[in-house]
């Protein structure tokens, strides 16, 4: 190889087009957007635990502090505690009820399938008070906790593995169904037992899903504001430490010094899972045939059994939410009524906080996905700026990595700053708009990168050497080919705007109160039902816009299926 | 075709790309005339790819110039050179129907909308696809696909036509018709043409040059029969159909021993000092047999281990000459009756000076 021609020899500096530089412009337009939607509020949050209550810097004095002072530094203990428990439960529970519906003949399995996915259109508040009736000092069954005491960890676990339930299941049902008949089939050739095949085959070819689905419900859980708030009592957690610290004791310095200790093991636990997906891809790529369950009368009949509970307990928690809300007075008037939709005599905002979610949801639906399925065409689709990109592409990680109540919180030290320009928009619909597209910005990023990725990735070549502006072919061909995305990604943004409660509690102002935080200062206020039936409200109008969003999908694939292959 | 006094159509000069510390292409230089059909062929990770994508700018060359009818394209970006070209995919769009595919490029130049609704039948009418405009590519067969993508590629009157692989993804029986097709297509526009393959066969019957590519560099430059019949590297004989190697030492210009034979040469190629190693190779069905091995020089007789039938003509696996590999000779069927080719027999051949190349032994 005679290398010294080729050091000599001038570099080519490729000539950047119109094309390059529009995409560059929009991608740093994009890029700014995530800096002061993430970046720089996470900045001021870390500013503000490191400095006193007059803005001087103290270095590690509140941290010293915090962890001092055990009735602070307790909430670390609690919140592993119990979420190291919910987590535990909540895996075994999803493990067997995704096993049947991946290995077993049972019947009715789709409908198994809808039913672990309810507690998804609900926000975590709602779960809880619904436990409070189950359980709380006047609920029907409470003499099923044996005397213990539901508010606490009881009550937190409960609703904690509720609550997660559904993404958890999600995760281990994909991870069992990328299974590899052919290994089964080896397995059983072998003369291995059944026993010895679920050790074997089952459980390695799904490790990687087992280990996600467990870092997915360790964040969920400790990050998770709504079921302790709820139903912990006295037992504090760091999530609820947090709320405490700024709402209740006006202590922000300490409401920081709380969301870092609360945000460091959040970032771990997705940090290890991003690395165990990378994996995990690399074990999808090999052609697996997928595996057909045999049927065993005896194995269905109890997987069918367990699956009924299960199933059955997720209906009845709902229904005794939809139930609370309309019975007069609990637990010694059940007649029904309507009275506690009233929600103009209540705390919390009334009917307008409803509008205003709904009002808020589609806003964060619109703007959430037009920024989020360009921003991912443009890190996915342009042309050099190799360092541009990568830098965009992580900034799109950050925010998985960042519990709604630090982000919500560090907008308020960023937004409220006497000195930021953009100040104007603390306490508008704006600034919650901004909040929440953020808050779920990783999520929906990833779904259209997924998307993108399945395009022929010659389209943008082609286009070129057609003359073809890049926005023309976006517009006509990319948006056209992943408008399922599309619609997945809107309906993600518009149900979870729709019951989030953490990010936006500290961002709300009279003027912009919303139904997910009106259930939460109703249920503070002791009005159990009016949460509920607040809580419902957003359970309908989450379940409305996923029929919708189930129709409109139905109605795009039969339009279309001329030109999609199936 | 390619005359010197013309001057080129597209000219690469000491091109080389790097993707960090891997070299793709290491000083490469080329020139294609016009109305030219030139293949670039070669194993896969050869850099022929990469070479194609440079020409069309889709990944820039590290260093290097590249000029087409004289301009200098080295740094445009793709949309800024005059090229159209077809993929291995298609990369078809999925949600336009075929009538809009062949139309994309004409809307961008601004062209009157009865003049592209023309253009298109016209180009639709070229590719054999007239009545085929109002489906969706994913409704045509592979082979038809292949044809929108072309027509589509063409609809601009590009002065070059860039083919990546076009017609990997077919099955055999429509890539033989294909290769066929488009090759008489680009005679009938003349519009110059590079074509990426690795298939060798597609190469020799459809280019006009064939460069042989292997690691980053180019190993030959002709036409398909220069190519064949005079490779100028183990590399390139042993690529381009089968060949047979033999070690041998190198006694004067025209005579190496192998073993403890002596086998006389046509004229080995200057600059090998006598004494040296070298390789020869010489084609299965350059060696003659039976009545024709007659009176040639280089005759001997070599027993046969093994036979394998491959329709028009038997392969018969023998003894090596000296060390070294065995020899393979074609026999055709028809002289397969004259001779008898039993494994376990022995068979009288010789190997003609003239299709004989020699070669310093490399390793």
């Amino acid at each position: 190889m005679s290398d010294a021609a080729a050091t000599t020899a001038p570099i080519v500096k490729p000539k950047i087009s119109r094309d390059d530089w529009i995409m560059r412009i929009a991608m740093m337009l994009i890029a700014v957007y995530l800096l002061v939607g993430i970046a720089f509020p996470l900045y001021a949050l870390l500013a503000k635990s490191f400095q006193n209550a007059d803005g001087q810097f103290v270095g590690l004095a509140n941290y010293i502090t915090y962890l001092t002072t055990p009735a602070l530094s307790w909430s670390i203990g609690n919140s592993f505690k119990v979420t190291l428990i919910a987590t535990v439960i909540v895996m075994f529970i999803a493990f067997i009820y995704a096993y049947a519906l991946t290995r077993s003949c049972m019947p009715a399995k789709s409908l198994f399938k809808g039913i672990a996915l309810v507690p998804i259109l609900m926000p975590s508040l709602l779960p809880a008070i619904s436990l409070v009736f189950f359980f709380g000092n006047q609920g029907i069954i409470k003499e099923w906790l044996f005397g213990a005491e539901l508010y606490g960890p009881i009550g937190i676990v409960m609703g904690e593995v509720f609550y997660v339930f559904p993404h958890v299941m999600t995760i281990m049902l994909i991870s069992m169904s990328l299974s590899d008949a052919r290994l089964y089939e080896a397995s059983e050739v072998l003369g291995a037992s059944k026993i010895k095949t679920f050790f074997t085959v089952t459980l390695p070819s799904m490790r990687y899903g087992l280990v996600s689905a467990f870092f997915v419900a360790f964040t969920l859980i400790i990050t998770d504001f709504g079921v302790p708030k709820v139903v912990g009592g006295q037992y504090n957690v760091l999530a609820t430490d947090v709320y405490k610290q700024v709402v209740g004791r006006h202590d922000f310095q300490m409401g920081a010094v709380v969301s870092m200790a609360l945000l460091i093991p959040a970032a771990f636990a997705f940090i290890a899972d991003r690395i165990v997906q990378r994996k995990q891809v690399a074990l999808l790529s090999a052609r697996a045939v997928p595996f057909q369950p045999k049927p065993n009368p005896m194995f269905d009949r109890i997987m069918l059994a367990f699956c009924s509970l299960v199933g059955f307990i997720i209906l009845s928690v709902l229904a005794m939410a939809a139930f609370s809300s309309v019975v007069k007075f609990w637990p010694y008037n059940l007649s029904l009524t309507t009275k506690h939709y009233n929600f103009q005599l209540m705390d919390g905002g009334g009917w307008d906080s409803y509008f205003n979610s709904i009002e808020l949801a589609a806003w964060t639906a619109v703007f959430g996905t037009a920024i989020v399925f360009f921003g991912a065409f443009l890190v996915e689709k342009s042309r050099g700026f190799q360092h541009g990109r990568t830098a965009m592409q992580a900034l799109c990680m950050v925010p998985m990595a960042v519990p709604g109540l630090v982000l919500g919180l560090a907008y308020v030290f960023f937004f409220n700053h006497p000195d930021n320009p953009l100040g104007f928009l603390y306490h508008t619909m704006p600034i919650l708009v901004i909040c929440t597209i953020t808050h779920f910005y990783t999520v929906a990023h990833l779904s259209a990168v997924t998307a993108l990725k399945q395009m022929d990735p010659e389209f943008e070549a082609v286009s070129q050497s057609l003359k073809a502006p890049f926005y023309k072919t976006f517009w006509r061909v990319t948006v056209p080919v992943c408008t399922p995305a599309v619609l997945d990604i809107s309906m993600y943004l518009f149900v979870n705007a729709m019951t989030t409660v953490s990010a936006v509690v500290f961002l709300y102002s009279s003027d912009t109160t919303l139904a997910s935080v009106a259930v939460l200062n109703m249920d503070d206020a002791g009005d159990q039902s009016p949460a509920a039936a607040m809580g419902m409200m957003i359970v309908c109008t989450a379940a409305g816009v996923r029929l919708l969003h189930m129709i409109l999908t139905r109605g795009i694939q039969s339009r279309t299926q001329a030109w999609r292959k199936r | 075709m390619a005359s010197d006094n013309v001057a080129p159509y597209l000219k690469i000069v000491d091109v080389t790309k790097k993707f960090g510390d891997f070299t793709a292409l290491q000083g490469i230089s080329l020139e294609v005339f016009e109305k030219e059909f030139v293949c670039f062929l070669g194993p896969s990770g050869c850099g022929k790819t990469t070479l194609l994508r440079a020409v069309a700018g889709l990944d820039i060359q590290t260093s290097g110039q590249i000029f087409q009818k004289g301009r200098d394209i080295s740094a445009l970006p793709p949309s800024e050179r005059d090229f159209g070209i077809v993929f291995q995919s298609y990369a078809l769009f999925p949600n336009l129907t075929v009538r809009a595919n062949v139309a994309y490029g004409l809307e961008n130049q601004k062209v009157a909308k009865p003049k592209i609704e023309q253009r298109v039948t016209e180009l639709l009418d070229l590719v054999g696809l007239p009545d085929q405009g109002t489906k969706y590519p994913a409704q045509l067969s592979g082979g038809q696909q292949q044809r929108v993508a072309l027509a589509r590629a063409l609809a601009t009157e590009p002065g070059l036509l860039l083919l990546d692989e076009p017609l990997s993804a077919l099955d055999a029986k429509v890539r033989a018709h294909l290769r066929h097709e488009i090759k008489e297509l680009q005679h009938q526009i003349g519009v110059t043409t590079i074509m990426v393959t690795h298939d060798q066969e597609e190469a020799l019957t459809m280019a006009d040059r064939i460069v042989v590519m292997n690691n980053g560099v180019i190993e030959q430059v002709g036409t398909p029969l220069e190519i064949y019949s005079q490779p100028a590297s183990p590399f390139v004989a042993d690529f381009i159909g089968t060949t047979n190697f033999i070690d041998a030492k190198l006694v004067t210009p025209t005579s190496a021993r192998v073993g403890n034979t002596d086998l006389s040469l046509s004229a080995s190629p200057p600059g090998i000092a006598e004494g040296t190693e070298v390789t020869l190779c010489i084609r299965p069905e350059d060696v003659l047999t039976g009545s024709r091995a007659d009176g040639a020089p280089n005759q001997m007789t070599l027993p046969i281990h093994h036979v394998e039938f491959l329709g028009s003509f038997h392969r018969l696996h023998t003894d090596p000459v000296g060390g070294g590999a065995g020899l393979m000779i074609d026999v055709s069927v028809a002289r397969a009756r004259e001779i008898d080719i039993s494994v376990g027999g022995s068979i009288r051949v010789a190997l003609p000076a003239e299709h004989m190349n020699v070669y310093t032994a490399q390793r």
